[in-house]
């Protein structure tokens, strides 16, 4: 297996790109049947009164942590852990989650929705996100050592931090997604 | 095929799909789902065309370079995949204002492109900052156990929910 860690720098990339074309298609499919695509449906999760959001994100983590996890023990895949700390994953977080709640996307389903035909989505939040990504670039020099490097904690996973086998992590975890969502169903959410 | 042309599918069988998608894009590209990088790569692509070479000597497009690659082609994916799935249910239509929005902020589709692009701003800020998003570290990174994307995804909802609250329970 070729080992991969992720530096923060890009490697040539020698992906064919058409297999990303083809995730991506199924991964928008996905996303517009599922309603993740809508304003309404995103916030109505934020105000805690549509939980559609959440059933969609925690059925993928637990349905892919079982998944790659098998994989990673059979040595098929290997993991790809992005790095952070907390200057960078709390703060970052945060202001992640104001535009969130302001825009009513985020970057993957801001694209479900222009091709589901929302203009507020394609004129407005693409436009902004793009703003945005634009002005991290130009003050990236002077955050990097500073500000992204408080509490560093790198590509850490669970099971490293807790110096177990990653299935001492995965089970229990899988167990109390499942939990939450039949929480959910029985509380009509 | 009648549920090609369904306008909802169960939450639970698409978040399944997701998860099913994301084990094939680790075994075939060697890649975890993530789009907010995409978005980085094209503001440097755009930054390029008014300001030259001279934007790709600044130190963060040496990491993350202004081309199109993996991600870019499963962000424009997701534009077609959404509009193939919205033309099979009739769901697709041209919408300037969300009916939430409208119900609380009133149907000005300017003051809400104005909005839009404020959120916008703070998103692909706070996204590059964090270095993911609600893919690449609430889905990707979660179901990979990575502590960054536990600790960015559990930030994105509490800066959500709290802004959330405030626009529609305080502001509006």
């Amino acid at each position: 297996m070729e080992k991969q860690k992720n530096t923060g720098t890009d490697k040539p990339d020698r992906s064919p790109l058409v297999w990303g074309l083809i995730f991506g298609i199924i991964f928008g499919f996905l996303l517009q049947k599922g309603g993740v695509t809508k304003y309404d449906v995103i916030v109505g999760q934020l105000l805690l009164t549509d939980f559609t959001v959440l059933k969609v994100m925690l059925s993928a983590v637990v349905t892919g942590m079982l998944g790659i996890h098998i994989m990673k023990t059979l040595g098929w895949v290997t993991l790809h852990p992005k790095p952070g700390s907390a200057g960078m994953s709390i703060i970052g977080g945060l202001i992640f989650g104001v535009g969130f709640a302001v825009l009513g996307y985020c970057p993957g389903t801001i694209a479900g929705a222009v091709g589901n035909g929302y203009l507020d989505a394609l004129i407005g939040g693409v436009v902004g996100i793009l703003l945005g990504a634009g002005l991290f670039a130009a003050l990236y020099a002077g955050l990097k050592n500073n500000i992204l490097k408080k509490g560093d904690f790198g590509t850490i996973t669970l099971p490293e931090l807790f110096k177990v086998n990653d299935w001492i992590v995965v089970i229990p975890a899988a167990g109390l997604i499942i939990f939450i969502l039949i929480w959910l169903e029985k509380s009509n959410l | 095929m009648e549920w090609m042309t369904e306008t909802h599918w169960s939450p639970y069988v698409v978040g399944i799909g997701i998860g099913i998608l994301s084990g094939f894009t680790f075994l075939i590209s060697k890649k975890p789902i993530g789009c907010s990088t995409a978005f980085a790569r094209t503001s440097g692509m755009v930054e390029k065309i008014f300001r030259g070479k001279k934007v790709t000597e600044k130190l963060y497009y040496q990491e993350v370079k202004p081309i199109i690659d993996w991600e870019w082609m499963l962000v424009l994916g997701i534009v077609i995949g959404s509009l193939i799935s919205s033309l099979l249910s009739g769901d697709f239509h041209w919408q300037w204002v969300p009916l939430r929005w409208a119900s609380t902020f009133g149907s000005n589709a300017l003051v809400r492109i104005l909005v839009a692009i404020l959120g916008g701003v703070c998103l692909g800020f706070g996204a590059r900052w964090t270095g993911g998003c609600t893919s690449g570290h609430g889905i990707s990174g979660t179901l990979q156990l990575a502590l960054s994307s536990w600790i960015s995804a559990i930030c994105f909802f509490i800066g959500g929910i709290t802004t959330a609250f405030l626009l529609y329970h305080v502001i509006g």
